[in-house]
């Protein structure tokens, strides 16, 4: 990572000559940049970086393999599941299971991770259950899981401030001198709010161990990047004193290699880094949205070659790591994970209409106590007794 | 010695400034997991001194200046509060909350009832409110209805010394966030506090001055103001009640709302023409409530006046148009 941060610095050091690209360049047919960190080729082919090298058992590359696909079954039962009127919406991560398992796959034990609303990927790899996800987008609760238990925090709709979470979360870690480091997910739309601005500005002063990971999908709903950045994102980093790296996305090898090296060097002491996952987002923005009004077709068909889940089965069956019978007992495991997904998401109770007093506070105040006691009366003068 | 002595005498009379640096550097003896954020509150001590010595006694990791960001400070404060810290953040004007407003409202304020109550929330936001210091735009606000409207947040406001010395350990002792408003025109007030005393609670309404004829509800900096408008009264014969509220506005006071206190009505005397303190021919008892005081609206200034001499100073207060008839009736139903 030394060398990483002096490759880095280095870098820095062209960026103050060269005002970086023409706007429009870091346009997703370019993905082709110099600078991208690769291990794995859209062919599959394995490729070796002076900066990363990568120790990766063949199970493990087998387990990432099995990872996205069954997450991207998930997500293509999820978005059917909405069209039936099963889900309120959903948030497709179709395109960017490499950067989310990568990422997620990077963490140890006592690692925290910060997502936004996207972050299926890396729930799983959290061992967080698919349907307390589903649970949010089925609008029955807001998550479920325990944030700690997990090492993942509740999913954050409000761009941007799941990042000073992680960072505040990693003082904590600081203080508590712990070998731990804390990873914030964030889009390419939001390295444009105050909050993350901010989240850097006081993770590089208190050389907090957290990591910002960008998954630059290209869009902020229907606004391409350029609207947000004139230069490469990664390299906002050497603005606040931290490096940046930028990485295939749809690599899962080289995400993992980066994001690794990163949160070591955070465990380490060295502070925050920076990662740019150049990806795609080959669906909508959400199940409520129409990308065929801002985006041309030969965009998507142009990243599907690029698709993160077919170059790892290249490289695994062209170099014998798996077999006929590997492949489709994935298939097979994927199939029965989406049953227990649809099963467990139309089975869902809808929270009793008083829920919404529970957790209000810690110590319910007695005003609040008085709301609620009069709202179970008013329910339970209802024909049937309370609901 | 120093130890003896505070042994022997409890009490101390002590600015609200100085309390509330007292019960912060006790709550941070108390709980390690204690940290204090905010602008210029280490090596200064806080532009109104209210941190003052604090980090030089407890180290740069626990008393912390912050990067001049307020959404920063208290969106790491949610993470530190995760971490299973205690943040006590400082805003250091009323007028500078909002730029962590989205923080306060969508994180703070939520995460515990998101979380069904696996994540803990207990943030104190101290924030010096009110005015009557003489400053400029921005600092001189009273910012606590945005707060008080917003579910999961409780909203406190202290108005003397003991108040400030124990209120400020309960805020930080509390699960829950509490935004914690502090009477900047009111740093310097004096009193004696009794630290070995046994605290009153405060999350709780409470009668400051006992009386039968009006009940005047104050917080914060209006306390000390309401009980001069008592004693003013007093002198012409009124007896006013001053209350403090709980959490004034925090459940969103309706109508019929006790404001958290065990309501003790007001005693109701039916008063003859007799009865000096009767408005002629008046032989109805009176309600509670808007109680026009005799002499209408332009006598309550005159008295209002001597209790104000801020106020007297800046011209008085603007004549306020006499409520005509069906003003406070509730139309269509609705209570206007
Ligand atoms: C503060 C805020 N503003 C606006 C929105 C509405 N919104 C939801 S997602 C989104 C785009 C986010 O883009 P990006 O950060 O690139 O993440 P992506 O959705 O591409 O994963 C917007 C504008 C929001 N959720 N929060
Ligand atoms: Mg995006």
């Amino acid at each position: 990572m030394t060398a990483v941060r002096n490759e880095i610095e280095a870098e820095t050091d062209r960026a103050g000559d060269d005002p970086g690209p023409l706007p429009g360049a870091g346009a997703p047919h370019l993905p082709q940049q110099p600078d991208l960190v690769q291990l794995l080729t859209p062919e599959g082919e394995r490729l070796e970086h002076p900066e990363y090298p990568l120790e990766v058992s063949d199970a493990e590359l087998r387990g990432f393999y099995r990872d996205m696909v069954l997450v991207r079954r998930w997500d293509a039962e999820a978005t059917a599941l909405q069209r039936q009127g099963e889900l309120g919406i959903w948030a497709s991560l179709l395109g960017q299971e490499a950067a989310q398992l990568g990422a997620g796959r990077a963490l140890q034990d006592g690692d925290m991770a910060f997502p936004t609303y996207r972050e299926h990927g890396v729930a799983w790899a959290r061992g967080v259950d698919p349907l307390h996800v589903m649970s949010l987008f089925r609008g029955v609760d807001n998550g479920g899981w325990h944030p700690r238990e997990r090492g993942f925090a509740l999913y954050t709709i409000v761009i941007g401030a799941q990042c000073l979470h992680a960072t505040g979360y990693a003082m904590g870690v600081q203080r508590d001198g712990a070998e731990s480091a804390v990873l914030a997910f964030l889009g390419d739309g939001a390295t444009s709010q105050g909050e993350v601005n901010e989240a850097m500005v006081f993770a590089a002063s208190f050389a907090a161990p957290v990591v910002f990971f960008c998954q630059n999908n290209q869009y902020a709903i229907s606004v391409p990047l350029e609207r947000q950045s004139k230069v490469p994102l990664y390299r906002r980093a050497a603005g606040f004193g931290f490096p940046g790296v930028r990485v295939d996305g749809n690599d899962v090898l080289a995400v993992l290699a980066v994001t690794r090296a990163a949160l070591r060097a955070a465990r380490e002491g060295q502070g925050p880094t920076f990662i740019e996952a150049f990806t795609y987002r080959m669906g909508a923005h959400t199940t409520s949205d129409d990308p065929t009004r801002y985006r041309l077709a030969h965009e998507v068909e142009e990243w599907k070659l690029r698709d993160p889940i077919a170059r790892l089965k290249a490289y695994l069956s062209r170099s014998g790591l798996a077999d006929a019978a590997f492949f489709d007992g994935v298939e097979a495991e994927a199939d029965e994970l989406a049953g227990r997904i649809r099963r467990g998401t139309v089975e869902m109770p809808d929270p009793p209409p008083t829920a919404m007093f529970d957790g209000v506070h810690a110590e319910m105040t007695p005003p609040l106590a008085a709301q609620r006691a009069a709202f179970e009366a008013y329910q339970a003068s209802f024909e049937g007794g309370a609901a | 010695m120093t130890a003896e002595l505070l042994e022997a005498s409890p009490t101390r009379t002590l600015t609200i400034g100085k309390a509330l640096n007292e019960g912060l550097r006790r709550a941070m003896e108390d709980d390690p997991t204690v940290v204090l954020m905010g602008e210029d509150i280490g090596r200064l001590g806080g532009v109104f001194r209210i941190t003052d010595g604090l980090q030089k006694d407890f180290g740069e990791a626990r008393v912390v200046d912050t990067p001049l960001a307020e959404a920063g400070i208290v969106g790491t404060a949610v993470g530190l509060a995760m971490r299973g810290y205690r943040p006590v953040v400082e805003i250091q004007f009323d007028g500078f909350v909002f730029p962590a407003y989205n923080q306060i409202v969508t994180q703070v304020a939520k995460l515990h009832a998101r979380s069904r109550g696996t994540v803990p929330m207990p943030i104190v936001i101290r924030i010096p409110f009110g005015g009557g210091i003489g400053a400029v735009e921005h600092h001189s606000e009273s910012p606590e209805a945005y707060f008080a409207h917003t579910p999961g947040l409780k909203v406190v406001a202290v108005s003397n010394p003991v108040d400030a010395y124990w209120g400020i350990q309960q805020a930080i002792a509390c699960p829950d966030p509490v935004v914690f408003l502090e009477p900047k025109r009111r740093y310097w007030d004096k009193a004696p506090v009794d630290t070995a005393a046994d605290p009153e609670p405060l999350f709780r309404a409470r009668v400051v001055r006992g009386g039968d004829d009006v009940t005047v509800l104050a917080y914060g900096p209006m306390v000390k103001t309401a009980l001069q408008a008592a004693e003013a009264a007093a002198e012409e014969g009124r007896s006013l009640e001053a209350r403090r509220p709980a959490h004034p506005l925090a459940a969103g006071p309706r109508p019929g709302d006790r404001l958290g206190a065990p309501y003790r009505p007001l005693r109701r005397r039916a008063r003859g023409a007799g009865d000096p303190r009767s408005r002629r021919g008046d032989r109805r008892p009176r309600d509670r409530g808007l109680l026009p005081l005799p002499g209408g609206p332009g006598a309550a200034r005159r008295r209002l006046r001597r209790a104000l001499p801020a106020v007297q100073a800046r011209g008085g207060l603007p004549p306020r148009p006499r409520p005509g008839p069906g003003r406070h009736r509730p139309r269509d139903g609705v209570l206007r």
